[in-house]
C-alpha cells in the first residue's frame, strides 16, 4: 500500500477513534439527560458540547459510531455470506438453478438500493434487526454477482477440474478450491459494500426508519442537528465529520486494495 | 417490470404479524381495522389480492392514498416534474463538472494534478449526501444569504439541491471518465492514429474521446437511477416537493398505496434508464450489437 495512502487512512480514521478514546476516558453516559447543559457549548465538563436534552454529544457520537461499525460489519458478513453461497451456486450449477437465482438478483437490482432499503426498513418497523435484515436483502446482490461471475472462469481450470476427477463433493471443491482463489475480488466487494452499508445505515436512521430515540446514530444525530443547527451548528457537523472521516478511510482502503490485488469489478 | 410490481406488492406482506396492526396500531378500533383491511383487500386470498394489483395498474388505477382519499397516480405524477427538474438540473451539474475534471485527471495521470481530481472524487464519493445538504445550507443560505434554505418557489432554490444530489454523481462520472480515457489512450487505434501524425490534442478529444464515451455514457445512465434513489434524502432535506419527498410522507404517515405507487414509480423510472444504458452502448459501440 502506498506510504501517501496510509498516511490518509491514518489522518482519517484518526477522529473515529479520537471519538472513542476521549469518549471512554470521560465515561459520560449518551442517555443521561441534563436539563442545565441543554444546548451547552464545548466545555470541560462537555467536550463537544451537549444535546437538546444536555446529553453529552461526544459520548453519543461515540455510541453512534459503534452502532455503525457493529451494523456495517454485520451487514456485510451476513451479505456476503448469503451473496457468496447463491453465486458459487449459481455458477457452479448453471441451467435452471442459475437462471432463477440471477432473476431474483435483476429484481433486487431493479430498485435503488437505498430505496428498496428504505422500504423495507420502513415495512418491517423501526430498530437495528430490522435496519440490518433491510440492508443484507440490499447488499447480497453485489456478492452473489461477483462470486458467480469468478465461479464461472474458475470451473474450466485444471486444478479444479482434476478435483473433479479426484470424486471431491461440490462443498469441499467450493471452500478448498473456489473461495480461496475468488477471495480478492470479494475482499474488494467487501470494502466498498462496508462504507455503502455505514452511510445506508445513517442514511435510513436519518429518514427515521432506522434507530430509533433514545439510542443514537450518526444518522439521527444528523437529523436532530439538522433542527437546530441554526442554534448549535455542532450537532450537525461532528457527526457528519466522523461518519466521513469513517467512510473516506473505508474507501481509501478499498481503492489501495483494489490497486494492490488489481481487480476489476466485472459483475456481468 | 412484472418482477419490480411483484417484489412492490410483497412489501405488504413481509411486515411482520398483522399488517393493519402496523399501519393503524393494536389499540384501533375493530370498526377502523375492517375497513382498512377492506381499503388494502387484505380479506382477499392472497393471489386474488396480487391478480387485483397486478390488473389495477395496467388499467392506471393505483389505488386511493388512505390519507386524503385521491388516486395515487394522480398524487404521484403532480410530484413527477420537481424530481425531474431536480434530477435534470444535477445531471447536468455533474457532466459539467465530472468530464473535464476526468479529462484533467488522464491527461496529467500520475501527477499532483492528478492526484488532486481524484481526491476530489473520492470524497464525493465518502460524503454522505444528508450531511452535506445541511452543510451547503449553514454555509450558503445561514452563512452568506446567498441562497434560499429549502422549498423550491424562490430563485436559486434548486442549486443547493442540485449541488447535494450531483457530487457524489460528479465523483463517479470522473473516475470513469479519467479510467475510460486513459484506457482508450492506450489503444491500438490510438496508437496508429498518432503514428500518422495526427495532433496530440485531436486524439484526445475526437478519437480517443470515442472511444472512452461507452462505458462513461453507460455509467451515466446507470447513475441516473442511483439519482432518483438519492433524490428521495435530498429532497427530504431541502423540502423539495418531489417524488422522494412524498414517498418519506407516505411512509411516515404509513400511507401504504401511495407509499406503493411512488416506490413502483422509481422503480420503474430506474428500469428504464437501465435500459436506456444498454440502448446507449449499443449505439455508441457497434461491435457490442455483435457480441
Amino acid at each position: 500500500m502506498p506510504k501517501s495512502t496510509l498516511i490518509m487512512v491514518g489522518v482519517c480514521l484518526s477522529f473515529p477513534l479520537l471519538v472513542l478514546l476521549l469518549s471512554a476516558m470521560t465515561g459520560l453516559d449518551s442517555h443521561a439527560i441534563n436539563l442545565d447543559a441543554v444546548l451547552a457549548g464545548m466545555s470541560n465538563g462537555h467536550l463537544l458540547g451537549a444535546d437538546a436534552l444536555g446529553r453529552d454529544v461526544l459520548a453519543r457520537l461515540s455510541e453512534g459510531l459503534q452502532l455503525s461499525i457493529m451494523v456495517g460489519l454485520t451487514v456485510v458478513l451476513l451479505g456476503s455470506m448469503v451473496g457468496i453461497t447463491i453465486g458459487v451456486l449459481a455458477g457452479w450449477m448453471g441451467g435452471w438453478v442459475d437462471a432463477l437465482l440471477m432473476r431474483i438478483a435483476d429484481i433486487v437490482l431493479s430498485f435503488p438500493g437505498i430505496l428498496l432499503a428504505i422500504a423495507l426498513a420502513a415495512m418491517l418497523g423501526p430498530g437495528v434487526d430490522n435496519l440490518v435484515m433491510a440492508l443484507v436483502v440490499v447488499g447480497w446482490v453485489g456478492f452473489a454477482r461477483l462470486s458467480r461471475v469468478q465461479v464461472l472462469s474458475l470451473k474450466s481450470v485444471p486444478f479444479v477440474e482434476a478435483a473433479i476427477a479426484n470424486g471431491s463433493g461440490v462443498g469441499y471443491i467450493a471452500i478448498r478450491h473456489l473461495l480461496p482463489n475468488i477471495a480478492a475480488p470479494l475482499l474488494v466487494e467487501a470494502s466498498f459494500g462496508l462504507a455503502a452499508v455505514v452511510i445506508g445505515e445513517a442514511g435510513l436512521s436519518f429518514l427515521g426508519v432506522g434507530v430509533q430515540p433514545p439510542d443514537a446514530s450518526l444518522g439521527t444525530m444528523i437529523r436532530e442537528g439538522t433542527r437546530l443547527m441554526l442554534v448549535s451548528p455542532g450537532l450537525v457537523i461532528w457527526p457528519g465529520l466522523i461518519l466521513f472521516s469513517l467512510v473516506m478511510a473505508v474507501n481509501l482502503l478499498g481503492d489501495a486494495m483494489r490497486d494492490k490485488l488489481d481487480v476489476r469489478m466485472e459483475t456481468k | 417490470m412484472l418482477g419490480v410490481a411483484t417484489l412492490v406488492f410483497f412489501l405488504l406482506h413481509m411486515v411482520p404479524g398483522d399488517p393493519v396492526d402496523a399501519l393503524l396500531g393494536e389499540s384501533a378500533m375493530p370498526a377502523d381495522r375492517e375497513a382498512m383491511r377492506k381499503a388494502l383487500n387484505l380479506d382477499q386470498p392472497v393471489l386474488y389480492q396480487y391478480g387485483h394489483y397486478l390488473s389495477g395498474l395496467a388499467t392506471g388505477d393505483w389505488g386511493k392514498s388512505l390519507v386524503d382519499h385521491r388516486p395515487v397516480l394522480e398524487r404521484i405524477t403532480e410530484r413527477v416534474p420537481a424530481t425531474a427538474e431536480l434530477a435534470l438540473v444535477s445531471l447536468l451539474l455533474a457532466v459539467l463538472l465530472a468530464l473535464p475534471l476526468g479529462y484533467w485527471a488522464a491527461r496529467h495521470a500520475g501527477k499532483s494534478q492528478d492526484v488532486a481530481a481524484m481526491g476530489f472524487s473520492l470524497i464525493g464519493v465518502s460524503i454522505p449526501n444528508f450531511w452535506l445538504g445541511p452543510v451547503l445550507m449553514l454555509l450558503f443560505s445561514v452563512g452568506l444569504g446567498w441562497l434560499p434554505v429549502s422549498g423550491m418557489d424562490q430563485p436559486g432554490s434548486i442549486v443547493l439541491p442540485a449541488v447535494t444530489l450531483g457530487t457524489a454523481l460528479a465523483a463517479v462520472l470522473s473516475r470513469m471518465a479519467r479510467s475510460s480515457w486513459l484506457e482508450a489512450m492506450s489503444t491500438d487505434a490510438t496508437r496508429t492514429v498518432r503514428a500518422f501524425g495526427v495532433s496530440e490534442q485531436l486524439i484526445w478529444w475526437r478519437h480517443a474521446a470515442r472511444l472512452a464515451a461507452v462505458p462513461v455514457v453507460t455509467m451515466f445512465a446507470l447513475q441516473l437511477g442511483t439519482v432518483l434513489g438519492g433524490a428521495v434524502i435530498t429532497e427530504t432535506v431541502f423540502d423539495w416537493p418531489g417524488l422522494g419527498l412524498l414517498t418519506i410522507e407516505a411512509i411516515q404517515r404509513r400511507d401504504y398505496p401511495l407509499v406503493q405507487g411512488c416506490i413502483l414509480m422509481i422503480a420503474s423510472f430506474y428500469v428504464l434508464a437501465n435500459l436506456l444504458a444498454d440502448l446507449l452502448g449499443l449505439w455508441l459501440d457497434p461491435r457490442q450489437r455483435h457480441a
